[in-house]
């Protein structure tokens, strides 16, 4: 409530601002942050290696990051509503293997796609389930449900894999749209990304995700169905980990209880670093759009340097949290200035 | 009568004993050996690890928070001290000990200052260093691994000796569940941790600093961590990349099933004992019931999941009892 507020008084300062606190203001808005560091990953790795700023391989690199800007969709909505899934990652894994096992039974492309988006949707509506119906914070089911869904896949895999699919089922993750150099996979990411934004910022249910991530309590006796938003939230993510999942394995044509690990948290990184509130009622998908293409670029640029794929681990692991901590530091330096402001006065 | 079975058939730990013996029992007919007193240390010993870390996570989570990073932490001391122990064979284990908790301390007290000062909420520093230790494990390895011939006799000893009967890595293990019971029951501090989880700004109008607690349960959390680090290296004889990996899952579900509450503010350190003790029962038992190990990771999900909807059935109908009581 004191956020809602202090956002109001924050408003009106602004109307009333000179040019340069105008300025200031803009220069500290998360996404203007974004785009600049979007421009000096750009600009730095084009000057550290002649293959970065080619048309060819920037179309190509999104292969590799293009399933997890997916799964940051709906978790721009589970987020918001202050919620959190970290078993996207396993659903992922129990959705290849389901498909895995379809298509060793000789099912058909499109059997298999439906299959695993149905496993997706499945898995989702179970988490959804026990938080909404149980009443159960969403980090302790989807802990235990991550374990699961995974174990499932290991259990019946062991140490096996699935590595028959058949030949056209391989365009989803390989293949290309008509004669051009963008992939399928963008295209998808960005009808996606399309129609995620819309229903956030211009339907009812956007309006309702804010209302509920900003006060819970408030939402509930303003009469917004909390509980079904966030039940359909959670569900979306399981369908959106169908989807993801789909895509990964016919990328990489096999399956593997390991298959997708680290994904969640790529996901969530991508959410937090596109200024999504972790505390909710916060956000955009513009910024959650530059953070995919962001950590996207930055990787393929690391890539390109040779640095190992640990180093991109860490890297992620301090945006994730520099990301909420350098707004907090900032909010710090800010009352702190206002503070001794006003002492001066 | 009525009401006295009704009382102990609330009683949290209790219930875990019960279903404890039914476990055994049914593991025990099919295998006789299960129970024999060798089997049974064994298991102890197994489960000793897990003992120290949950109390760290039971610190976390009674505070309303959550530690996904005990098992990088783990790695990443265990690791260092491996190394430090391959590459100055002479040091002597007292200080390799220290080092790792020492280390172990300093990687928590990093979570702890994103959470209390940075106000970063916990799932997302956890998240985050999670991988950070991870990574940094790998960083300072270079991806190699540091094997039993390669670490000292002394080292390797650490747990593996016997004293009073007992494993030395059991008597760690009693050694760090009394000090930690004494703490959580008959301390400021300890009580101080119940204060913020139950009730936050209760907590704050009665002078317990928020800060201040979160800051020190991710400290001892790491601190557990570091220790547990050096063990399970020692115990074995490998310091791999991958150590403990997924293990707070397992420090959560002990917590879980010892009847913690994820919301905070409820738990005991004797529940959480009986809840990894279950835990060990049933890893034992997967191969005497001739299940592969592959199946472990399903099995625990099932048994997390399972335990958090038991916990929240339970709260709630003693809600309902509780306003049916105030209304008559």
């Amino acid at each position: 409530m004191s956020n809602s507020m202090e956002h109001v008084s924050q408003s009106r300062l602004i109307s009333e601002a000179s040019l340069k606190e105008r300025i200031i203001d803009l220069v500290t808005k998360w996404e203007f942050i974004l785009v600049v560091l979007f421009l000096a990953v750009v600009v730095y790795f084009s000057n550290a290696s002649p293959y970065f700023l080619d048309y060819f391989n920037m179309m190509n690199t999104t292969f590799n990051f293009m399933e997890k800007a997916i799964l940051a969709l709906p978790m721009i909505f589970v987020i918001m509503c202050g919620d959190i899934d970290i078993s996207v990652a396993s659903i992922m894994a129990l959705s290849s293997f389901s498909m895995g096992y379809a298509s060793a039974h000789g099912a058909s492309t499109g059997g298999i796609v439906i299959i695993g988006l149905l496993v997706g949707l499945l898995a989702g509506v179970v988490n959804g389930l026990m938080v909404t119906g149980l009443k159960i914070p969403a980090i302790a089911v989807t802990l235990g449900s991550s374990s699961l869904f995974r174990g499932i896949s290991q259990a019946v895999l062991e140490d096996q894999a699935y590595t028959h699919y058949p030949e056209s089922f391989g365009y989803f993750g390989q293949g290309y749209v008509g004669d051009s150099l963008v992939p399928f996979e963008l295209l998808l990411f960005v009808i996606l990304a399309a129609v995620m934004g819309f229903v956030l910022h211009k339907t009812t249910y956007g309006r309702k995700l804010f209302a509920v991530g900003n006060s819970l309590t408030a939402a509930r006796f303003s009469g917004v169905p909390v509980d079904r938003i966030r039940f359909f939230n959670l569900a979306l993510n399981g369908l959106f980990a169908g989807i993801a999942a789909v895509l990964l394995t016919s990328r990489i044509g096999s399956t593997r209880p390991n298959i997708a690990t680290g994904y969640d948290m790529e996901a969530i990184t991508l959410v937090v670093l596109g200024g999504v509130s972790i505390t909710g009622g916060k956000g955009n998908i513009v910024g959650v759009i530059i953070a995919v293409f962001l950590l996207g670029y930055l990787k393929f640029g690391m890539g390109l340097l040779n640095l190992s794929a640990k180093v991109m681990i860490i890297t992620t692991g301090f945006l994730l949290i520099g990301a909420v901590l350098i707004p907090e530091l900032l909010n710090m330096l800010k009352s702190w200035r206002k503070l001794k402001k006003q002492q001066q006065d | 009568m009525n009401k006295k079975l009704e009382k102990i058939l609330q009683n949290r730990e209790l219930n875990l004993v019960l279903l404890t013996a039914v476990l055994l029992i049914a593991v025990t007919l099919r295998a006789p050996s299960f129970l024999a007193l060798k089997n049974i240390e064994r298991i102890v010993n197994d489960t000793a690890i897990l003992i120290m870390v949950a109390s760290g996570q039971l610190l976390v989570i009674l505070t309303g928070g959550i530690d996904l990073s005990v098992g990088a932490t783990i790695a990443f001391s265990g690791m260092a001290v491996s190394m430090l122990n391959q590459y100055n064979p002479s040091m002597p284990v007292v200080v390799l000990i220290l080092l790792g908790v020492l280390i172990g301390t300093l990687l928590g007290a990093f979570n702890g200052a994103c959470v209390a000062f940075g106000k970063v909420p916990p799932v997302i520093t956890t998240l985050g260093t999670m991988s950070i230790f991870r990574g940094f494990t790998f960083v300072l390895s270079k991806g190699q691994w540091v094997t039993a011939h390669e670490m000292t006799e002394a080292y390797m000893n650490i747990p593996k000796g016997k004293m009073l009967l007992l494993p030395n890595l059991t008597i760690w293990a009693i050694v760090v569940f009394i000090i930690m019971f004494y703490f959580i029951r008959y301390t400021r501090s300890g009580r101080e941790i119940y204060a913020v989880g139950g009730n936050k700004t209760a907590a704050h109008f009665v002078g317990v600093s928020e800060k201040k607690v979160n800051f020190m349960v991710f400290t001892i959390a790491g601190a557990l961590c570091g220790l547990a680090g050096v063990m399970w290296t020692a115990r074995y004889a490998a310091a791999v990349n991958e150590t403990a990996l997924g293990f707070e899952l397992q420090t959560v579900a002990a917590c879980v099933l010892g009847g913690v509450s994820l919301a905070g503010g409820a738990g005991t350190l004797t529940g959480v004992v009986m809840g990894a003790l279950f835990l060990g029962i049933i890893n034992n038992a997967l191969p005497v019931v001739n299940l592969s190990p592959f199946f472990q990771m399903g099995i625990q999900g099932f048994v997390v999941l399972a335990a958090i909807v038991a916990n929240v059935l339970m709260e709630q109908r003693n809600d309902k009892k509780l306003l049916a009581g105030r209304r008559r």
